[in-house]
């Protein structure tokens, strides 16, 4: 567009240059404090007691080295490959099932009353509870495996599925109902051209919050045993205080969460996104 | 008489944030209005009524040319003027009472003489009975009541009103009408009255401004020359059908030179 | 009518008849060795050992361990989350530069910060604190930036119109509105910050209820497995109903419909 001048296109993408800007200075901050840059700068101000503004590495890792050992990790000897590959295997299968009983359980607990009074003090309670204080019951039960990890994401992940769709059903317009009983539809052809329609935005905003609560059966399940994973590699350079290890590990994560929660926000977004979710939020 | 409101070439432009399109809503607006004048603005709908009002009540700068009350130019909202908004916008979490207090607590008044002023003017409009009801718990009709009741409770000179019966029904709107005009002959306010309807802006003003569609211009200003007090007998009279007429020649060409264009 | 009471009551009494239900075949289960109660445990073991543990100081101090990292961090993740939310929510600015931070902590469970806060505050009562702060902050922030964000702008044109000063318009319109907004970010920050207890006393500690668990895991202890996972839902039911009956207190003002 002509006529615009240099304020204009400041004040239009204000957010973005204050976004990078602060997080550029935060990227700077960080350094600086590894690096001793705010100690060296501060002393003729405070003295001695500027040397507190210098921290170990080992305590907070750096930018510049989280950077180099992602690198490393990576590209030169690619051994965080094996732990993705891990701890995305457990999330497939955990998810996967979670969805596999949790949107059934969901549509037939809000379509037949009976069984929602029955599934709901069970569900009431579960929710309550922080699940992962069954992981050392697991851990009895079936070891600190594959499957174990894999019980505890489905765990997590399939108490808002089920919710969520519970509520899906719920809100289904009871004047569509009526019209597909008046015309004599089958059970499973109402579920498929009223329930199912109008229900899937629901579901999906459940599954997005399913997808938040498996990232923390990934890093918590993997507290236990010693072998591949993300969550274990985190853990493992944590008592080995390889900070820059941790760091890595943790953006992994970190970028993945970002990835999947945009993900399924798109897909919401397609499917009328205006519906609330319902349960937990974010 | 001198003029107790002037508008002044008055042009405002919304700017939209993301693609830095501008949209002109307002095309330089001049208008007088008398102290103790009832003038009502009709024009097609998205012509800029709403954004004009706003700009009178100083909530939106202008981006030219200015608004003169008294005299003086002002720019920000003050307690000598008062809007009865378009939606009632009734703060949900108060009560009616606590609704119709909001501007004199914003003034400083005491709350129990601000109650007490409240209350009476909950009255006015014939809403006893509810004054601790919370807003979900009024019909449509009631809340504009209410919020007719709050703009008058600050006692303001002018009074700014944006289609503040739209949403009544035919026989509250007459009765609301009425009730309008006696406060209005009683009080010796100026009143700025915005609406869709043309009987209805006949019937209450001694002027009729037509806004032309977007972006809004005075079109014409109508004088209503027809004698006070005036009952609802006048819808029925040739002269008020006359006027009605005309006005809705005026604003229907123009919708049809807009809809070729 | 009695018929209409049962009628009126119908779901308590299903859903207390499947819990009682679910419970019987948990303890025939154990009684005729369906599985082995080594490993599923049955009611009347967790009762036995509930009261047993009633008399136990160690499970007293583990309890006061859990609830002091619980309280103190909610608490300080409500000081910091609601007044940032806020600002966040009235300050475009604050939202550009703050906003980046806390759309990146959002997508990833606090809990991965695990290792790092042992590293930091060691293995003692800080280090759960920091997880139970980190894991209860976002929820609070973030509802309560868009409590302040859904805030309709007809009432803050009519707080304008009014001339209210900007302190008037902030108690007036902004808090009220936001309110409910608030309070669903409390009922989610106290799951999130009880799952922080649990994980951290999971992960490294030497006392508290989740600790008690792991250890009783490790030793195959099942019954006091289950007795502090039970205590744990207790805390959630607890703690999410005084919410609700607060939350009632600000919400007069809405239809019943709407509440959920
Ligand atoms: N906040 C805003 N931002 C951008 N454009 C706006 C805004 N408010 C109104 N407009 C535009 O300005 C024009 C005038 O709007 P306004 O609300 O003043 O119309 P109106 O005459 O009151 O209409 P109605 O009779 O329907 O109430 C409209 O075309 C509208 O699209
Ligand atoms: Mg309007």
């Amino acid at each position: 567009m002509s006529g615009r001048s240099i304020a204009d296109i400041c004040r239009d993408n204000e957010r973005l240059i204050i976004g990078a800007s602060a997080f550029a200075a935060f990227l700077v901050l960080w350094e600086g404090f590894s690096r001793g840059w705010w100690a060296t700068l501060f002393t003729p101000l405070l003295g001695e007691g500027a040397r507190a503004l210098a921290i170990k590495p080992i305590f907070i890792s750096s930018p510049t080295g989280v950077a180099q050992q992602a690198w490393t990790m990576f590209a030169v000897t690619g051994e965080i490959w094996p732990h993705i590959a891990q701890s995305g295997g457990q999330l497939i299968v955990g998810l996967g099932a979670a969805i596999l009983i949790g949107v059934p359980l969901g549509l037939a607990a809000g379509r037949y009353r009976t069984f929602s009074y029955i599934l709901d003090p069970f569900l009431s309670a579960l929710n309550a509870t922080p699940q992962v204080a069954f992981l050392p019951l697991f851990v009895m039960w079936i070891g600190t495996g594959f499957w174990m990890r894999v019980l505890i994401i489905f765990l997590l992940a399939v108490i808002p599925i089920t919710m969520n769709a519970l509520a899906a059903v719920r809100t289904v317009d009871p004047r569509l109902l009526k019209v597909a009983s008046s015309f004599g539809a089958s059970e499973l052809h109402t579920f498929r051209t009223i329930i199912a329609p109008s229900a899937l935005p629901f579901i999906l905003s459940g599954m997005r919050l399913a997808v938040g609560r498996s990232m923390i059966g990934i890093v918590v399940a993997e507290l236990y045993g010693s072998a591949t994973g993300i969550g274990i590699m985190i853990n493992m350079a944590g008592s080995s205080f390889d900070t820059d290890k941790v760091f890595v590990g943790v953006l992994v994560i970190v970028i993945a969460g970002l990835l999947m929660s945009e993900a399924l926000r798109a897909i919401e977004r397609r499917y009328d996104g205006w519906r609330p979710a319902i349960g937990d939020n974010y | 008489m001198n003029p107790k409101l002037v508008a002044r070439d008055v042009c405002l432009e919304y700017r939209q944030p993301r693609t830095g399109d501008r949209l002109l809503a307002l095309d330089r607006i001049s208008l007088s209005i008398n102290e103790g004048e009832f003038v009502s603005i009709v024009g097609p709908s998205g012509c800029g009524k709403t954004t004009f009002l706003s700009v009178v009540d100083g909530l939106l700068p202008a981006t030219s040319g200015e608004i003169i009350v008294d005299g003086l130019s002002v720019n920000k909202p003050g307690p000598d003027r008062a809007v009865v908004f378009q939606d009632a916008s009734l703060l949900p979490w108060r009560t009616v009472l606590k609704n119709v207090c909001y501007g004199l607590e914003c003034i400083g008044v005491r709350a129990s003489e601000a109650q007490e002023r409240a209350m009476r003017f909950v009255q006015m409009v014939g809403l006893d009975g509810f004054e601790n009801s919370y807003p979900y718990e009024l019909s449509g009709g009631m809340q504009q009541r209410v919020n007719l009741a709050r703009a008058l409770v600050m006692d303001p000179k002018i009074l700014l009103m944006d289609e503040p019966f739209a949403a009544l029904d035919a026989q509250t709107r007459e009765y609301m009408q009425e009730e309008l005009l006696r406060i209005w002959e009683q009080a010796n306010k100026t009143v700025l009255f915005i609406t869709h309807q043309i009987d209805e802006a006949i019937f209450l003003s001694d002027r009729v401004i037509v806004f032309s569609a977007r972006p809004g211009r005075v079109r014409e200003h109508v004088t209503v020359d027809i004698e006070r007090p005036r009952s609802l007998k006048l819808k029925r009279d040739p002269r008020f059908h006359a006027l009605e007429d005309r006005i809705w020649s005026l604003i229907h060409d123009d919708a049809l030179a807009q809809a070729r264009s | 009518m009695p018929g209409n009471a049962l009628q009126r009551y119908t779901p308590q009494l299903v859903g207390a008849a499947a819990l009682l239900g679910f419970v019987g075949f948990w303890e025939a289960a154990a009684a005729y060795k369906l599985a082995d109660p080594m490993f599923i445990s049955s009611p009347s073991r967790i009762a036995t050992v509930a009261a047993e543990m009633w008399e136990d100081p160690d499970f007293w101090r583990d309890v006061k361990v859990s609830s002091t990292e619980f309280i103190w961090g909610y608490l300080a993740a409500i000081a910091v989350g609601i007044p940032l939310g806020l600002v966040i929510g009235w300050y475009k600015r604050a939202q550009y530069a703050l906003g980046p931070f806390i759309d990146v902590l959002n997508a990833v469970p606090r809990v991965t910060f695990m290792p790092i806060m042992v590293l930091w505050f060691g293995i003692g009562i800080w280090s759960k604190f920091a997880v139970v702060f980190l894991g209860a902050v976002i929820p609070i922030i973030l509802s309560t930036y868009s409590g302040v964000r859904t805030n309709e702008a007809r009432y803050l044109r009519v707080a304008k119109s009014f001339g209210a000063s900007q302190m008037k318009t902030f108690t007036s319109i902004i808090l009220p509105g936001t309110a409910p907004y608030i309070f669903t970010g409390l009922k989610y920050a106290s799951g999130r910050a009880l799952l922080g207890v649990v994980v951290g006393e999971l992960y490294a500690a030497t006392a508290g209820v989740g600790h008690m668990i792991a250890q009783a895991g490790n030793a195959f202890e099942t019954d006091r497995v289950f007795f502090g996972v039970l205590l744990f839902t207790f805390t959630g039911l607890v703690v999410t109903s005084i919410l609700a009956r607060m939350e009632k207190r600000f919400d007069r003002w809405r239809p019943e419909g709407a509440v959920r």
